[in-house]
């Protein structure tokens, strides 16, 4: 049985405190209006990165002055869109954490596998953040469709209204789908889908371990759940991915973006499971587990991040070859206004999980799969921040800012404060299961 | 020194790996092990060093990827570079994500095959290559330990009989 150390405790609580103020921060300083936006524009402009400067300099060959106004609103909302895409970051990022891991164990049950018995109760553990994470996230989603923010810029009524001056045609075309009731409905799907599987399968785990020796009903009946979770996860997984990420770029769609999405959220989850694993192991909680069970989670991970690359450059590569305007325009904003992020963030979730968690050695050594680890989810959080930011703030980004950091480590300490709790409310051994055995005696 | 050896024969891999443990704590030098199928762990067992195939592999690979990076560059870039399609043949970086599907299987390719020539040249494999089998039914269902006699003959085979082996045969080696 896992106790939460009072000094988790309060590091988790003090990392929701500094994140809480941090974004506090952002909300007071965005400004409300048109003349407090020039200004802050023009403070940024002293030596900041280049996005800014040539986004002036566009401003400035325009003398049309109804066109310098539509410009500074357009401003305006960006750099109002700033705290409420920072949080946007952190939340969708810490609930795919924690549904890459859901995804992850019904994988596990469905493939029987023997290896990963182990780790169930920190992978029901992880999950446990889901519900609160996905509320929060639905929150957030209502909040935008109530105009609180113009993350997704296609709620504005007024783009889809063929009498206003900013009629939008392209995005009229796509109404039946990108609408505020159908969009909330859809996400509420998804995401009651989600926590149901959730459910159903922690109360079965407990269930099991109650169970006599032998009797395999609940076991069953995690395995016909998994399965039947698997195919409404991947279609709704490719949904969400459509409705959360893509339609912030509403002009713009890719058809490999749901499983890019997938990829990262898999290597994600898979990175998070061998971080709490070492943690816990370090702690002498885990004896049964052994170097064995990590080597197989940083293969995962190495594999996943490959994946992962493969996908990122599929869809890069496609585009940047044919060079479609409609769909190019993803990318040359991305090279324009945040390219050292943006190739960072590769090299991140690339060339280093590549060349260090290549050895079979290594992948044995617990703090070399830490830092590996550390350097996968700071890179997976560059790609969500990636994901929304050009399409919510454009030029007008700013990575290392209060809001930014404020909102990571708001969502680590509740990530950390939820996981742990639930980690402490069941045993870390799941009993029962008939591949216990194999699992404890799993040697690679 | 006398060339001859002792082929102890078993027909069984459970017990063939016991008889290993046995033979090598009483510090007897096993010249060979001959098995129809993979022995997990037989390796371990013997005490023989890890391989450092896939070492060779890693740097295969490295020279693929060269190559590939190489050639490209050249012939696209810097002996002939023209305007095919609008693609920005400038310099290399310009022109890169048209290169790396080439690259990557370069990589594989260099990766793979040197590594596969490297395993043949390493274990003398190659058409034409006489075996070295010394019994046949090592490759149907007997596995067979080949120890070089030091000291007492008698006393060798007892022992090796004493671990299991069904037949024991003591031979000049070839």
């Amino acid at each position: 049985m896992y106790q939460f150390s009072s000094k988790l405790k309060t590091a988790a609580f003090a990392l929701m405190i500094i994140g809480a103020l941090g974004i506090g921060w952002g909300f007071l300083s965005a400004p409300s209006t048109v003349e407090e936006a020039k200004e802050i524009v023009a403070h940024s402009n002293d030596g900041h990165h280049g996005g800014v400067g040539s986004a002036d300099a566009h401003a400035d060959s325009h003398a049309d002055e109804h066109h310098d106004a539509s410009h500074d609103v357009h401003t305006l909302h960006q750099l109002q869109n700033r705290p409420w895409s920072a949080v946007y970051v952190g939340i969708f990022f810490f609930m795919m954490i924690a549904l890459g891991v859901l995804a992850f164990y019904a994988i596990q049950h469905v493939a029987q596998a023997g290896w990963s018995i182990v780790l169930f109760r920190v992978m029901e553990g992880i999950t446990a953040y889901l519900p609160i994470g996905a509320v929060i996230l639905f929150a957030f989603l209502v909040l935008s469709s109530l105009h609180m923010n113009h993350v997704f810029a296609w709620m504005d009524p007024a783009l889809v209204d063929p009498d206003s001056p900013t009629f939008d045609h392209l995005l009229y075309d796509k109404k039946g789908y990108l609408n505020v009731p159908f969009f909330l409905i859809r996400s509420a799907i998804y995401i009651a889908g989600w926590l149901w599987y959730r459910h159903y399968t922690k109360k079965q785990s407990l269930k099991l371990d109650a169970a006599a020796e032998g009797d395999l009903t609940h076991y069953k009946k995690t395995f016909k759940a998994s399965a039947i979770f698997l195919v409404f996860f991947l279609v709704s997984e490719s949904m969400m991915s459509w409705d959360w990420l893509m339609s912030i770029d509403h002009h713009w769609f890719s058809t490999l973006y749901g499983w890019y999405v997938f990829a990262g959220m898999f290597v994600c989850g898979i990175t998070t499971i061998a971080m709490i694993t070492i943690y816990l192991k370090s702690k002498g909680l885990l004896e049964y587990v052994n170097d064995s069970h990590i080597h197989d989670l940083a293969k995962f991970m190495f594999g996943f991040s490959v994946f992962w690359t493969y996908l990122w450059f599929s869809q890069f590569m496609l585009i940047w070859y044919a060079d479609i305007p409609e769909e190019v325009t993803y990318y040359v904003q991305r090279f324009e206004e945040v390219k050292v992020p943006f190739l960072t963030m590769v090299a991140m979730n690339f060339a280093f999980p590549v060349l260090l968690l290549m050895n079979s050695d290594y992948k044995r050594l617990p703090w070399f799969v830490v830092m590996g680890g550390i350097v996968i989810l700071l890179g997976h959080y560059i790609d969500v921040y990636l994901l929304i930011t050009p399409g919510s703030v454009g030029a007008q980004w700013k990575f290392l800012s209060v809001e930014v950091i404020g909102s990571m480590l708001f969502f680590l300490g509740l990530f950390i404060f939820v996981v742990f709790t639930a980690l402490s409310k069941s045993p870390l051994k799941v009993k029962g299961n008939p591949f216990m055995k194999e699992s404890e005696n799993y040697h690679y | 020194m006398s060339s001859r050896v002792i082929h102890a024969i078993y027909n069984d891999d459970d017990v063939l790996m016991s008889a290993v443990k046995e033979v090598r704590a009483a510090n007897h030098h096993i010249e060979e092990i001959y098995t129809p199928f993979p022995v997990h762990g037989l390796d371990k067992a013997m005490g023989l060093p890890h391989t450092r195939i896939a070492i060779t592999a890693f740097m295969y690979g490295l020279v693929g990827l060269c190559t590939a990076m190489w050639m490209m560059n050249y012939i696209m870039i810097e002996n002939w570079p023209q305007n095919i399609g609008g693609k920005p043949s400038f310099s290399f970086f310009y022109n890169l994500p048209a290169f790396v599907p080439i690259m990557f299987e370069m990589t594989v390719f260099f990766a793979a095959h040197l590594m596969v020539i490297t395993f043949y040249m390493r274990s003398k494999l190659w058409p034409f290559k006489e075996a070295e089998n010394p019994d046949p039914r090592t490759t149907d269902d007997m596995f067979l330990m080949e120890i070089p006699v030091t000291g007492d003959e008698k006393e060798m085979t007892a022992f090796l009989e004493s671990t299991g082996a069904v037949e024991i045969k003591i031979t000049e080696k070839h």
